[in-house]
């Protein structure tokens, strides 16, 4: 860290130096007046406004591009994969089918159908219950479950003051509620287990080879099992949901808190010693302020697992949440309900781990440390 | 009396290859006041001397006091304060908020921490420096904090390795003269760290001369030099003088 900074400090020296000369000269260039101005006035380095000279929309495009790619993806597996309920519906159209046997067309390949009836597809991206559904059909559940049933739904907020428990918005509401719970315990979990880490060799001897174990059963697994046990002792609810999530999301707070509280160097820890600085001291002035960027990158894996977590908490239990959205979708063949909660988790996800880097970054600028 | 004793000290590190030496029979008393500057090549035991004042590392042999006690004591007692080669400020911490640091520890009051960060800042001429972050500091800048930090709580002693290494000759040569002039304002005993012949007599009253493998003192010299010290006195010819006997000393160390 110490080398970081110099090497930091003399960068900024340089480019200090190489404004005033310019400027002084009397022949200062744009970027190089620019970085000045920002270095002045918000106190932020200009190493790192060179590196944002790079614009931002620019990024855009291969984002763009990459999304585009998997959505005509999409469209396409969309053909095979929905090709034996769409030709048999064409049939009893009374389109003339190739081959016209039903059992012929079991055992065929999904490719060798699409190739051998081109003409009879028209179907595939608005069949009923696909086994595929189109994105668009998606993006359509999607509305119907949240805008449209909360506005117009007999049971939604318009009507009934109340959020619809037919729509995704009151099963996210659900989902996010263990997740919080959940990752507010694996968080402090992980961290008490870090900290006790970090200071007693017997716990770094037990606890992390456990720790490490406990992360190699699969959750779909175990789900179930915790759900069971907390029953038999009385408890449900939102807190079987949240010790799943818990058991997810303790386990990268614990790893990036034990890296984190040993990042201080021999230097800084040798001077705490020159003070004869206490143990609770040196955690608290030294250890814990230097693991705080290792705490967030912790806490942004920790924060998607816990939502991971809550969602197959969700699976076996079906009160509601998404997980137990996907399962209904599952048993009654509505794919695009799975589809639609699929891509409510993924946003969720999403925006939860925005808003942890943001976090991050409002932190770290606070402590003074350069993001 | 003498405020660091040392009477034949060893120290040998264990390691995978065997035994290393890093002290062997160190004999030396340093008075109160006075300004001892260590100077050898890499690897002669100096740093390694001044850890064992700071009871960062512990002797294998033969006896060091500090103020009368022993050096874990004496660190107990807060002793001395410790300036390391990089100034190790934290960055999350204003330059008042890293000199408070140890006054922070120790418990000070709010108010007295107040009072002394204002005086140790003055002191190293950082002045309105307090609000500011260490990475808007220039490197010397920074190494100042850091011996105000080590001045902060008041102690005696001062043990400073190489603290001025990694600046350019400048920088160092301004630093240098600051030093002496708190040196007289303060009258510390100051157990300085280098591997420059000019710094070295410049600042100081003794120069202990130390050679290699095993780590061992070669010479002590006593400066004659006034108290009072322009850096112009490096060019007579009494600090050429001293200059020359320290390199001598030094070439003798590596001949043996």
């Amino acid at each position: 860290m110490a080398r970081c900074r110099e090497l930091f400090g003399c960068a900024l020296g340089y480019v200090d130096h190489w404004v005033n000369l310019v400027s002084n000269d009397g022949l200062s260039g744009h970027s190089l007046a620019a970085s000045k101005g920002m270095n002045t006035a918000s106190g932020t380095p200009p190493v790192i406004k060179i590196r944002a000279m790079w614009p931002r929309w620019l990024r855009l495009p291969p984002v763009l591009g990459m999304v585009c790619a998997l959505i005509a993806i999409w469209y396409v597996a969309v053909v095979p994969m929905n090709v034996k309920e769409v030709l048999t519906a064409a049939e009893r159209a009374g389109v003339e089918i190739s081959p016209p046997s039903a059992v012929e067309r079991r055992d065929m390949g999904n490719w060798a159908l699409v190739l051998r009836n081109p003409g009879a597809l028209g179907q595939s991206w608005s069949s009923d219950r696909p086994k595929l559904p189109a994105p668009h059909q998606v993006l359509v559940e999607l509305y119907d479950s949240t805008i449209d049933e909360e506005l117009n739904g007999r049971r939604g907020i318009v009507r009934s003051g109340t959020l619809s428990n037919r729509s995704l918005i009151h099963h996210a509401i659900i989902t996010l509620n263990a997740t919080f719970l959940g990752f507010l315990i694996g968080t402090a979990l992980g961290v008490t287990l870090a900290i006790g880490i970090v200071h007693s060799r017997v716990m770094d001897m037990s606890v992390m080879p456990w720790a490490i174990v406990s992360q190699t059963i699969p959750i779909v697994a175990l789900a179930p099992m915790i759900i069971v046990v907390l029953y038999s002792i009385g408890v449900q609810g939102i807190i079987p949901k949240a010790v799943i999530s818990a058991y997810l999301s303790f386990f990268p707070v614990v790893v990036g808190m034990v890296k984190g509280l040993r990042a201080p160097d021999a230097m800084q820890m040798d001077l705490m010693r020159t003070y004869s600085a206490s143990t609770p001291s040196v955690l608290w002035k030294l250890r814990l302020p230097s693991s705080v960027p290792y705490l967030f990158a912790s806490l942004k894996i920790a924060i998607a697992a816990s939502l991971v977590g809550a969602i197959v908490g969700e699976l076996p239990v079906q009160q509601g949440g998404l997980g137990a959205r996907m399962l209904a979708g599952s048993y009654y063949g509505q794919t695009a309900q799975i589809w639609a909660a699929l891509l409510m988790a993924a946003a969720l996800a999403a925006v939860l781990v925005w808003v942890t880097g943001w976090l991050e970054r409002r932190t770290l600028r606070r402590m003074g440390i350069r993001p | 009396m003498p405020v660091i004793e040392a009477r034949s000290l060893d120290l040998t590190f264990e390691t995978g290859d065997g035994p290393v030496h890093a002290l062997r029979d160190v004999t030396l008393d340093i008075a109160k006041g006075s300004f001892v500057s260590f100077i050898g090549p890499s690897g002669c035991g100096k740093t390694t001397f001044l850890r064992c004042i700071a009871a960062l590392e512990h002797p294998t042999g033969g006896s060091l006091t500090v103020n009368g006690m022993t050096p874990d004591e004496a660190r107990r007692a807060r002793a001395y304060g410790y300036v390391f080669q990089a100034a190790g400020l934290y960055p999350w911490r204003t330059i008042g908020g890293n000199i408070a640091l140890p006054l922070e520890i120790m418990g000070f009051s709010k108010a007295e921490q107040k009072e002394r960060v204002t005086r140790v800042l003055d002191l190293v001429e950082l002045s309105g420096f307090e609000k500011k972050f260490p990475w808007q500091l220039s490197g010397g800048m920074q190494q100042r904090a850091s011996i105000a930090r080590a001045l902060a709580f008041d102690a005696d002693i001062l043990l400073m390795d190489e603290p001025f290494g990694a600046l350019d000759e400048i920088v160092r040569d301004r630093l240098n003269e600051e030093l002496l002039r708190l040196w007289a304002r303060t009258e510390k005993t100051i157990a300085f760290v280098t591997h420059s012949i000019p710094e070295a007599v410049y600042l100081s009253t003794h120069i202990v001369v130390m050679s290699p493998r095993p780590g061992r003192i070669t010479d002590v010299i006593e400066s004659p030099l006034p108290k009072d010290r322009p850096l112009d006195i490096r060019d007579t010819p009494e600090f050429i003088e001293i200059a020359h006997r320290v390199r001598e000393g030094l070439r003798a160390g590596y001949e043996e």
